[in-house]
């Protein structure tokens, strides 16, 4: 993809995340979101980041969708320190730690 | 209430709201923007953006999951408007985040409240809602010191690893490709930590549903639009069921 695209798809992704940004600082005074909308809204973090995961989990080139086993192996351990430190730095240290011992040994 | 009591309350009610309390406050959050902004760096380089689109996309867009994902649509040619509607959808939570704080400012300028907007990252929400529900006030300068700080270092930690990985020829054999899936674990573990224990069996039932939509769309469609329509559908069925 050429610079020019991309700085043009930078631009249109930066408005589409500014705007929901600040919408609600200038308007809060006047408007009220719905509970059902509130509600749908409050869903989607869980939703998107467990769909994200999962589209990384799977392999979709052959005729069967399955499991990308080399991926799984490293997103077990992954899983277990995320838990138990909370720690968005660790689990990603040693997320890329797993994937690059499975690489080597596999 | 004596002179000397009254002095120091005022004493540290300033101190409490100033810009400087604002950049300590963030402190805590920074080892986190650091090491996601070298892995964001080093995972951009490896997807083929040049060190000028990472800093621009770094600045203009400043969201560490957003810039990933970015990173993946373009690596897997994604045409432009699957990937800026993908960004609207991810980013959307900020908007919650925003209708939260906002609140708080009303007594500030409009010209403030977007910049207080402008800033607003999932950690900096986070650190914000801590200080309001401990003191019950939050000042516009603290909250500007907690922003400005949080976006100089992420810009400064990508820009960085881009760098770091024009020396990494194949990130990918150093598992650093893995670091994004890694983050979204960690996000989604935080996310589940933060919605308590008794939402948690839902919350898990929702996952195991992304998790057969998204298996059942991938025959389907493109994984990206996959995320997109699983989302909407389980968000959906999200709100259906908790009537």
């Amino acid at each position: 993809m050429s610079t020019t695209s991309i700085i043009w798809i930078i631009v249109g992704c930066a408005l589409v995340t500014w705007l929901p940004r600040i919408i609600p600082f200038i308007f809060v005074r006047n408007v009220k979101l719905p509970e059902v909308v509130l509600k749908w809204l409050s869903f989607i973090p869980i939703c998107i980041l467990s769909a994200l995961v999962v589209e990384n989990l799977l392999d979709t080139n052959g005729s069967f969708v399955t499991l990308d086993w080399p991926v799984f192996a490293a997103f077990i351990p992954t899983v277990i320190v995320a838990i138990r430190t909370k720690s968005l730095s660790t689990t990603v240290i040693v997320g890329v730690i797993s994937m690059a011992a499975i690489r080597f040994f596999v | 209430m004596n002179s000397h009591t009254e002095t120091m309350d005022k004493v540290g009610f300033h101190e409490e709201d100033s810009f400087l309390q604002g950049i300590k406050d963030c402190i805590p959050t920074l080892l986190g923007y650091i090491s996601i902004g070298l892995a964001f760096g080093v995972v951009g380089s490896a997807s083929g953006l040049k060190l000028f689109e990472i800093a621009l996309l770094t600045i203009l867009v400043y969201a560490g999951s957003a810039q990933f994902i970015f990173c993946a649509l373009i690596l897997s040619g994604t045409p432009a408007s699957a990937i800026i509607f993908t960004i609207f959808i991810v980013n959307l939570r900020h908007f919650l985040m925003s209708l939260t704080l906002a609140p708080n400012f009303t007594n500030y300028s409009v010209i403030r409240n977007i910049g207080f907007g402008t800033l607003l990252t999932d950690e900096t929400f986070g650190v914000a809602i801590t200080k309001i529900m401990r003191t019950k006030k939050i000042s516009g300068k603290w909250m500007d010191g907690l922003n400005i700080t949080a976006y100089l270092v992420w810009i400064a930690s990508c820009i960085a690893g881009a760098f770091l990985g024009q020396w990494i020829a194949h990130p990918e054999k150093w598992g650093l490709d893995f670091a994004l899936t890694a983050m979204f674990v960690a996000l989604l573990i935080l996310q589940l930590a933060s919605v308590g224990k008794t939402k948690l069996a839902k919350n898990l039932l929702l996952i195991g549903l992304i998790a057969l939509c998204m298996y059942v769309f991938s025959y389907f469609m493109p994984s990206h639009l996959a995320v997109l329509i699983s989302t909407i559908v389980v968000a959906t069925v999200g709100v259906v069921i908790d009537r």
